[in-house]
């Protein structure tokens, strides 16, 4: 295995195309989402996607936030050669509601808002609490884990460089 | 910062390595060894240690209470005095003048500073309370894993050191590269292909 920090540096880029091309497979094909996740009811864009360019040695970044914002403004960076260095998500397994952001960096979850649970009143309501909470966050880094699998073999393919790379930028651009 | 929190930030790890003898009994001497102090050092500018999940200013592991089924739930705390610049300065200030006015000379060496405001910031840090910072960590030692509440970077150094110099186990960040080498499932081919990746940008 390479060198901790030298990695973390070296692979920003693999989190930010992973970020890239989830958002794509969230607007263009929800069916294979499905069958990566078979609970999955739904995967949305959430309230925030940020993206960023540094062709040209110069770094832009472009941030949109809010509920049902326009995000016209993302693919028209994507055109340019941006990449999607955050977003927020709206995940629906079942009856269950999950929100979070992943950074494409560090793939650290943030700001995770969990389905709604009992309340904690007694000392003994604690380890159910605990239990319940691990498991609801169990399955937001499972399917995190589960999506990023599937990318990063897909993006050590040629499927990606033959077929992937062209499919985004026609989406992009459309 | 927590397990419960309405918000919750994490970071996983992967455990590298694995305990001798019993799993919880060698957890709970690690946590007890390296427990946040009930007294509080009076000099020190941060003290680390591990504390309760559920009582954090006050930690008891006794009766294995840190395990809630396949977990174990913990956190750390760190104590940190943090002495407003404002204030040092106002001491420092004062004192050069008391130590004018003492000896009759006009100027100070840069070495009499120095040592004058190492003082300052001894004296203040033993009158100042430290504030506490707790971090919730949820551990499930059969697949290796582990979920650290906090995405700050400082409070992830520290946790990585604390944790090794606690259990003698190594922690490996789940970032992009980390989680598809040790996640994803690659074949040995897959993952030579992984090591020669450039961005998708420059392969054109």
């Amino acid at each position: 295995m390479l060198d901790i920090a030298v990695a973390y540096n070296r692979y920003k880029f693999l989190g930010n195309e992973f970020l890239t091309w989830l958002w794509f497979m969230i607007e263009t094909d929800q069916n294979r989402l499905r069958r990566y996740d078979p609970d999955l009811v739904s995967l949305n864009i959430g309230s925030r996607l940020v993206l960023e360019n540094t062709l040209n040695n110069a770094r832009e970044t472009i941030t949109i936030k809010g509920e049902d914002a326009n995000l016209e403004e993302g693919l028209l960076s994507l055109k340019k050669g941006a990449a999607v260095t955050e977003i927020h998500l709206s995940y629906k397994s079942g009856a269950q509601h999950w929100q979070f952001s992943l950074k494409g960096e560090s793939l650290n979850i943030s700001n995770l808002k969990l389905p709604e649970t009992g309340p904690v009143e007694t000392p003994e309501d604690l380890e159910g609490a605990v239990i319940e909470k691990a498991y609801l966050m169990e399955k937001v880094i499972g399917l995190v884990n589960n999506l990023f699998s599937h990318f990063v073999k897909l993006r050590v393919s040629g499927e990606w460089r033959n077929q992937t790379v062209s499919r985004i930028r026609k989406w992009a651009s459309s | 910062m927590g397990l419960l929190s309405s918000r919750i930030s994490i970071t996983r790890y992967k455990v590298s390595g694995q305990l001798d003898g019993s799993v919880h009994e060698t957890v709970y001497q690690g946590l007890k060894q390296h427990a946040m102090p009930k007294i509080e050092d009076d000099g020190s500018e941060a003290i680390v240690g591990w504390t309760s999940f559920e009582n954090p200013y006050a930690p008891n592991f006794e009766g294995y209470s840190f395990v809630f089924g396949a977990y174990m739930v913990f956190a750390m705390r760190i104590d940190k005095k943090s002495i407003p610049p404002k204030l040092i300065q106002k001491h420092y200030a004062l004192e050069i003048a008391k130590h004018l006015a003492d000896t009759g000379r006009h100027f100070l060496s840069g070495n009499e500073k120095k040592a004058i405001k190492e003082h300052i910031v001894n004296t203040l840090n033993r009158r100042i309370p430290a504030t506490p910072n707790v971090y919730d960590l949820a551990w499930h030692y059969q697949e290796a894993s582990l979920w650290f509440f906090s995405n700050l970077k400082s409070a992830n150094e520290a946790f990585e050191t604390f944790f090794i110099k606690s259990f003698g186990l190594q922690l490996i960040r789940l970032f992009p590269y980390t989680t598809a080498d040790l996640i994803a499932g690659l074949s040995s081919g897959e993952r030579d292909l992984l090591l020669k990746l450039t961005p998708s940008q420059s392969e054109e």
